[in-house]
């Protein structure tokens, strides 16, 4: 992202040319960030098509109620967020620091969800390595599904981790500077990351959670 | 002349190998016309307009387009024809024959070791007879491999895990270079062999200077049963188990509703990995016997289950 | 005082104005700077630094390969060392290579910018470059590791020798480097163009440079995940890629050439572009068919992205996907082929002056033309499984790399050198390298085609002896090559303090960075260019007018 104080650096013309280049530059960086889940995707893909009892049974030890919640929490801080660039593009920046905190807020408890559903499933042995444990009949595709959940559910928490990070940061440059006086380009963009890091959880939660729930 | 060429070469000891030339000196005859073309042409060009060379550079009229459109069209049809010649040899490279012999070869970390239908081994050397059809069926113990052997024109990569194969008819008597061309460690440009391609007179010889052991087929059934694999797999038997008589090649219905065709793969993967696919109407009961089955031992056994269908359908 | 070293002794011209070069001086002002320009000489200097370190296992291997037995190392020697040469050279030499100098230094002017549009990220790009490179170092100097560029599983992840993590993760690092990279490229394409700089106005240079800036962005994160998965696979037993251990070899091979093989077109690309700069400008002629070149990369850049199965025809992957990759690779030969037609047609009555730079650039058209026509060996199926991890394979792809990338690399750094340093080379000694190189480059990749083709599996330690009077020849070649590489880095050395003062435009060349002083000042133009012509418009006839004046 662009500086964030001066409205507008040495190389670029005016600010229509600095915005245009920072939102494009914030999309190409989501094409980058859509297939760097999208190998885990692919790997996930592969091993459910050869695997699917196994993982059927595997997705059946995980957390539902857990996922179901985080799913709604960050659908929600998602809405929050979609509030605060609203409240930013009009110029309130009170109200985009409060928006942007709730937000922030939201993400923090998701994190917190995801780090008690991790603490169950390491006390039930189901982090993968020497100490990995399943009564399942096909174990070692049991642990197989669990890499996968461990390493993608892991490299999402750490975008909501670093979107937390930035959008508290954001806050506080709304209510205690005049970073965004008249400038809502950097929030649209702060926005356009979170919306992302909530459509990935979009998709992991059938992937991981709802297998064959069923039966 | 001849030598010289040989050394430019490689022999063609396989009826794979004919075919794999025509393609490579028809690419060859293409590729050295067009490189010579482009040469020809560039070098004309920088001769003849070279700075202050009496040239006429009235620049030409008319629009490029039309060469253009030549020069992308043209290629497209000579890439498809190549394409559908080389894939069709490929077709012929990638299916064995019905009645080639079946030999079963373990790489592991530096070495080869072979198992011949009659039960004999063989390690780093593979003895065949000149003329009849040889099918591979490859797996690894440890790393990648692959199995080379440059003058029949064929390779293919040996994976853990999973059976590959590879076939060819040899055609010339003769010694020939294996390689392993997949890398695979330290000593991976000593895991080097022999292939030996003798007259089908002088490979009896061979075979009887050899001590007989037991045929594969015998050496499997025994460890059909010593492995306990007949303590379920047998018509009377406490625990139901499906009954293995016949049922190589057979369709297998599966209790996900799917159905897999009962292969060399999938007879692995039931020994090894039994509940990756559960047969239908059966509980998922049977033990895994990963390592504590080695690949040589579980070749026997299926080409035991191999017999078995042979048996049933003369 | 390193910073003495890139200074020019007296000032080139007698004008007041300040060059990028001198504007400040302290070593803090290069290594904080935002310049697009001094970024660009940073990678320079770290980039000729891996070639030399990539070159000189290379030297070992060819020496080690004078003789059948492998004597002068042992094979676990021989194994970091092409494991080193490889991967130094593809992620630290030839990828950064023409896009981070050349395309630093060159996209902005090109298009009449003053900067990229992100100069602190252009920054940062370089600063994960080096961090990637000295994890790198760091595990080839506390041992090596032995896995082969390729880094295939179980292999890597369980059975390999040395520092895996530590090499997986330089390579990570600077795969983040390269991300951004491409990430600026594209939105400066976009975003910072002069007045009147249409699309089809662009230089192809900076056409080939955006077709590479989409594979930088769209495969490099595959590779990253690719590594991150083998290294928790290798540290922490996690099974995803051992078979032993519930996964499958396959997926990574199948991962890991989704982005190399389209890396490999980050590795031409750009020196396509170059190319296309340099014969126009010295065949006094506009480029011959610029939709269909510029078109061309973009048609491989995304046919590049359809093809990586055929690296694995051999794999055990099923045939009728190796038919389908087949066909694709076979096509992605076309739009290269174009490009071939339409420089061989663009000196089509021109009036060609044989500099160094263009010397480079016929050199390219050769080599890449038969780096290419082998290569539908490998997309031809039945053939490629003989000559599938042989020697055919080594010296095809050094056709393109080497014979490419590396000539153009050359090309463009004698064409752009005077911009650059402010100085004139010596040209008959930079003709005299650029036939060396050429000379050598040929002694030492043809013989290995006809090896390939013979049976010698590559990374191979000790060989049948038969094989030996080509490797003899290799080798011999390797030593002509190496004098050949030595050349240019002393005596473009040598120029940057005594060279002739270059002028603003020493080619009479088109394109706006001629048009600014060499070197050229901070913020590149005083105002900002307005463009109103397409690019390329020389005149043969004026050209030869002037000659006879």
């Amino acid at each position: 992202m662009p500086s964030l104080a001066l409205p507008v650096e040495h190389q670029f013309d005016d600010a229509g040319q600095q915005r245009e280049a920072a939102t494009l530059g914030m999309w190409v960086f989501l094409s980058t960030e859509i297939l760097f889940f999208g190998g885990m995707f692919l790997a996930y893909t592969a091993y459910r098509y050869t695997y699917p009892q196994a993982f059927a049974e595997a997705s059946r030890q995980t957390l539902i109620a857990f996922g179901a919640v985080n799913t709604a929490v960050l659908l929600i801080s998602s809405t929050v967020m979609a509030f605060a660039v609203r409240a930013a593009s009009k110029n309130r920046r009170a109200l985009l620091g409060l928006l942007l905190l709730g937000t922030a807020g939201l993400g923090a408890l998701f994190l917190i969800i995801k780090g008690f559903e991790y603490a169950h499933e390491i006390k039930e042995h189901l982090l993968p390595g020497s100490r990995f444990y399943t009564n399942a009949s096909d174990p070692k595709h049991v642990e197989l599904f669990f890499s996968i959940y461990w390493v993608m559910t892991g490299v999402h928490a750490l975008h909501v981790t670093i979107g937390v990070v930035l959008i508290v940061f954001f806050a506080f440059r709304a209510w205690f500077t005049n970073a965004f006086l008249n400038r809502d380009t950097p929030v649209e963009l702060l926005g356009l990351y979170w919306h992302f890091v909530d459509i990935v959880w979009v998709f992991l939660f059938p992937l991981i959670y709802m297998i064959d729930r069923h039966s | 002349m001849s030598t010289f060429l040989h050394r430019l070469f490689p022999k063609e000891a396989s009826n794979l190998a004919p075919p794999v030339d025509h393609v490579f000196v028809a690419l060859l005859a293409l590729c050295s016309a067009v490189a010579f073309l482009v040469l020809v042409v560039a070098l004309v060009f920088c001769i003849r307009y070279r700075r202050g060379s009496k040239a006429n550079r009235t620049p030409p009229k008319g629009s490029p387009l039309r060469l253009e459109i030549t020069w992308t069209i043209i290629p497209f049809f000579i890439f498809l024809g190549l394409f559908f010649w080389a894939a069709d040899v490929f077709f012929a490279m990638s299916r064995p024959p019905a009645d080639a012999t079946e030999i079963y070869v373990v790489g592991k970390q530096w070495m080869w070791k072979i198992q011949h239908p009659d039960g004999r081994r063989e390690i780093n050397e593979l003895h065949i007879p000149v003329g009849r059809p040889v099918k591979l069926v490859m797996t690894s113990q440890d790393v990648i491999h692959d199995f080379f052997v440059p003058d029949f024109r064929n390779k293919q990569d040996v994976v853990p895990g999973r059976y590959t194969t590879e076939w060819f008819k040899p055609t010339r008597p003769g010694r020939y270079h294996l390689f392993c061309s997949q890398y695979c460690g330290t000593d991976h440009s000593l895991m080097v062999g022999w292939v030996y391609v003798m007259e089908p007179a002088e490979h009896a010889k061979w075979l009887a200077g050899q001590p007989a052991p037991d045929s594969l087929v015998t050496m499997g059934e025994r460890a059909f049963h010593t492995r306990g694999c007949s303590g379920c797999h047998a018509p009377n038997a406490a625990i139901r188990a499906p009954l293995l008589d016949g049922i190589f090649g057979k369709p297998v219905p599966l209790s996900d509703g799917t159905l897999v065709t009962a292969d060399d793969q999938y007879l692995r993967d039931s020994i090894l990995l039994p509940n990756k696919q559960i047969a239908a109407g059966y509980d998922p009961v049977m033990p895994t016997y990963q390592g504590q089955i080695g690949d040589e031992e579980l070749n026997a056994i299926i080409a035991y289950l191999k017999s078995l269908a042979a048996k049933e359908t003369p | 005082m390193t910073t003495a070293t890139l200074q020019p002794g007296p000032s080139p011209t007698t004008r007041s104005e300040p060059t990028y070069l001198n504007v400040r001086t302290t070593i803090s002002s290069w290594l904080l700077t935002t310049d697009h320009k001094r970024i660009a000489i940073l990678y320079m200097v770290s980039i000729t630094l891996f070639f030399f370190i990539g070159g000189a296992a290379a030297a070992l291997m060819r020496l080690e390969l004078l003789t059948p037995q492998g004597e002068l190392v042992t094979s676990e020697t021989y194994n970091k060392l092409f494991t080193i040469h490889g991967v130094v050279m593809v992620w630290f030499f030839l990828i950064p290579s023409i896009p981070t100098v050349l395309g630093n230094f060159l996209l902005p002017m090109m298009i009449g910018g003053r900067d990229v549009a992100f100069p602190k990220i252009n920054l940062a790009s370089w600063y994960l470059f080096m961090a990637g490179g000295l994890f790198t170092v760091f595990s080839i100097v506390t041992g090596g590791v032995d896995t082969g560029w390729t880094f295939y599983t179980p292999y890597s992840s369980t059975y390999a020798n040395g520092h895996v993590i530590a090499m997986a993760t330089g390579i990570f690092i600077a795969g983040f480097g390269s991300i951004a990279t491409g990430l600026n490229f594209i939105v400066t394409t976009h975003t910072m163009r002069a007045p009147g700089m249409t699309w089809s106005r662009l230089p192809l240079f900076v056409w080939s440079l955006y077709a590479t800036s989409v594979i930088l962005v769209l495969a490099t994160p595959v590779l990253a995940i690719l590594l991150a998965l083998l290294a928790l696979e290798r540290g922490f037993g996690v099974g995803i890629f051992n078979p032993a251990i519930g996964g499958d070899p396959l997926l990574f091979q199948h991962l890991f050439w989704f982005y190399s093989h389209p890396a490999v077109y980050i590795m031409i690309l750009p020196g396509m572009g170059v190319v296309s700069e340099l014969i126009p400008c010295f065949a006094r002629r506009k480029i011959f068919g610029y939709h269909f070149v510029a078109y061309a990369s973009i048609a491989i850049a995304v046919l590049g992205f359809l093809v990586w199965g055929h690296h694995m025809f051999v794999s055990s992957q099923s045939i009728y996907a190796g038919m389908i990759f087949s066909v694709l690779s076979f096509m992605v030969a076309i739009p290269s082929a174009i490009k071939v037609f339409n420089w061989t047609a663009t000196l089509y009555k021109g009036s060609i002056l044989f500099a160094t730079p263009m010397l480079y650039a016929l050199g390219f058209v050769g080599l890449f033309t038969i780096g290419g026509l082998t290569g539908l060996f490998l997309a031809a199926l039945a053939v490629d499984v003989h000559v599938h991890d042989t020697y055919f394979v080594i010296a095809h792809f050094h056709y393109i790399m080497v014979g490419g990338m590396v000539m153009a690399y050359l090309g463009g750094l004698h064409f752009w050198w005077p911009k650059i340093s402010g100085r004139m080379y010596p040209e008959r000694l930079a003709r005299l390298a650029a036939l060396t190189i050429f000379a050598g480059f040929n002694l030492t990749f043809f013989p290995q085609f006809i090896l390939g083709y013979l049976g010698m599996p590559r990374r191979y330690h000790v060989y049948a002896p038969e094989f030996q009077v080509l490797n003899v020849l290799s080798s011999a070649g390797a030593s002509i090559l190496a004098i050949g590489y030595l050349l240019p880095l002393a005596y473009l050395l040598w120029s940057w303090r005594y060279g002739k003062i270059a002028p603003s435009n020493p080619w009479r060349a088109t394109g706006l960075e001629w048009t600014t002083p060499s070197p050229p000042p901070k913020d590149n133009f005083e105002i900002t260019p307005v463009v109103t012509t397409e690019p390329y418009q020389y005149d043969p006839e004026a050209a030869e007018l002037e000659a006879h004046a």
